[in-house]
């Protein structure tokens, strides 16, 4: 246990998510050692960083201006919304480059044992986006665990009945994974969002 | 240290370090166990889906001295990929699993009777058997009866004098008489009170004959009772979707 400034970085280190108080200790050594230039520009960015990023207040995505820069380019598709838990999920998406619509970020998903209910995620903002008609379909790309599934399946439902098209990522076999390590769960799944590669019958 | 295998349903999981994940479960010979399962959040992880929770799964432990260590795992019923598949159903299934463990509070003590009470209702639940409300109902009742809280539903929780009696209080208990009703105590509909009869009795035929507005009392005097007992909200219970057909028009 150290003592004063460093054990109080040590502590508030300790409390960032997926660090460890080893970690945070290798951490805030690290940065007593490092050369005067380092803690500097991370305190800068550290101050500024509440203040100048925000959330987009279209879609929801980390953003520095009102809109962020999906929302605003003319060039993206606004007949498609695809609809992700985080921020993080709409840079994993991007990084793919096989989609052109536009994103909503719902902040989460539904989880009634961690207390959080359809009413405290963006759900309300989503509907409200789909009002003036532009938008044909929605793709929800919620994370494939139990939650992300829950969600997607109360999505469906309340967005169903306003005349939007809604889809489901196809989730299922790891790509380049062998098929018979793969679970039961995702090998139903795979097999029931199968899609048709030849049609039978006369031609 | 000395590797078991039992049948379990998962109750909730937590995220351990940067891959893993502590799972609670509930077994059907060694009670309530945590294991850690390394690797699990990769999704090269050989676990897969396996143990989300709702699952029942035969599961294979290593012993450890603090958490125990998932060493294998085989799916016995994907309960979770169902249930997410109705929202109904799967909040009601969510609240089982948070009630049960919540109930269970020590690790490693059988619970042999609560693992046989929550398979049968996740069961009911996916086999659509009769409404996820009163399913779950029936299920916090009774679990309440195997914890030692069983309510009285006819006779009076106080003098035992045969009902059916017009008050009722939690804090007692159950139904009261007019002798020995205290300050406090609300008066539910008699066909409120027989419902909760009905649904710790297993008398199906009666409860899916109920009326929306009688399983609405039911389910708030249910959940009053459980809190009374836990001394806690049990979170997920508010979050349960009531179908159309079980809540006041
Ligand atoms: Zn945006
Ligand atoms: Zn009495």
């Amino acid at each position: 246990m150290y003592e004063g400034i460093l054990q109080d970085l040590i502590d508030e280190l300790g409390k960032l998510p997926g660090v460890g108080p080893k970690m945070a200790q290798r951490i805030a050594v690290h940065i007593l050692q490092s050369d005067p230039e380092t803690p500097k520009k991370l305190a800068e960015l550290l101050l500024i960083l509440q203040d100048r990023v925000n959330f987009c207040e279209m879609c929801g995505t980390v953003s520095e201006e009102a809109q962020c820069r999906i929302c605003r380019d003319p060039r993206r598709d606004v007949s498609q919304i695809c609809v992700v838990e985080e921020s993080k999920d709409v840079i994993a998406i991007e990084r793919s480059r096989e989609f052109n619509g536009r994103y909503h970020v719902l902040g989460g998903s539904i989880n009634p044992s961690q207390d959080i209910g359809p009413g405290q995620l963006r759900i309300k903002e989503l509907i409200t986006r789909l009002q003036d008609g532009a938008v044909q379909e929605v793709i929800i790309a919620t994370d494939p665990d139990m939650e992300g599934e829950a969600t997607s399946t109360y999505l469906a439902r309340h967005l169903g009945p306003l005349g939007v098209t809604v889809s489901r990522i196809a989730t299922g076999l790891q790509m380049g994974g062998d098929l018979e390590y793969a679970d039961e769960v995702t090998i139903g799944r795979a097999l029931s969002g199968r899609r048709i590669i030849s049609q039978g019958g006369i031609s | 240290m000395p590797t078991y295998r039992d049948q379990a349903i998962v109750l909730h999981t937590n995220k351990l370090g940067e891959a893993d994940r502590i799972i609670t479960m509930l077994t059907r010979n060694h009670g309530k166990v945590r294991a850690v399962a390394k690797g699990i959040r990769k999704s090269t992880s050989r676990f897969g889906a396996r143990l989300e929770p709702l699952n029942l799964v035969d599961v294979q432990l290593h012993q450890g001295r603090n958490l125990d260590t998932v060493t294998g795992v085989e799916t016995v019923a994907a309960f979770s990929a169902q249930a997410s598949q109705d929202y109904s159903i799967w909040t009601a299934g969510l609240a089982m699993a948070e009630t049960t463990d919540r109930i269970i509070s020590a690790d490693h003590e059988p619970a042999n009777a609560q693992f046989l009470l929550f398979y049968g209702g996740l069961k009911a639940l996916v086999e659509e058997a009769h409404s996820p409300g009163l399913i779950l109902d029936s299920f916090l009742i009774r679990s309440m009866s195997i914890a030692g809280w069983a309510a009285s539903f006819d006779r009076c929780a106080k003098c035992d004098a045969t009902g059916p009696h017009r008050w009722f209080s939690v804090t007692s208990g159950g139904a009261l008489c007019s002798e020995c009703k205290i300050p406090g105590s609300v008066t539910p509909a008699p066909e409120t009170i027989s419902l909760l009869g009905a649904l710790l009795a297993g008398d199906w035929a009666s409860a899916d004959l109920s009326l929306d507005k009688y399983r609405k009392e039911a389910s708030g005097i249910v959940a009053a009772h459980l809190q009374w007992h836990l001394e806690r909200e049990v979170r997920s219970l508010k979050h349960v979707e009531r179908r159309k057909d079980e809540t006041v028009g």
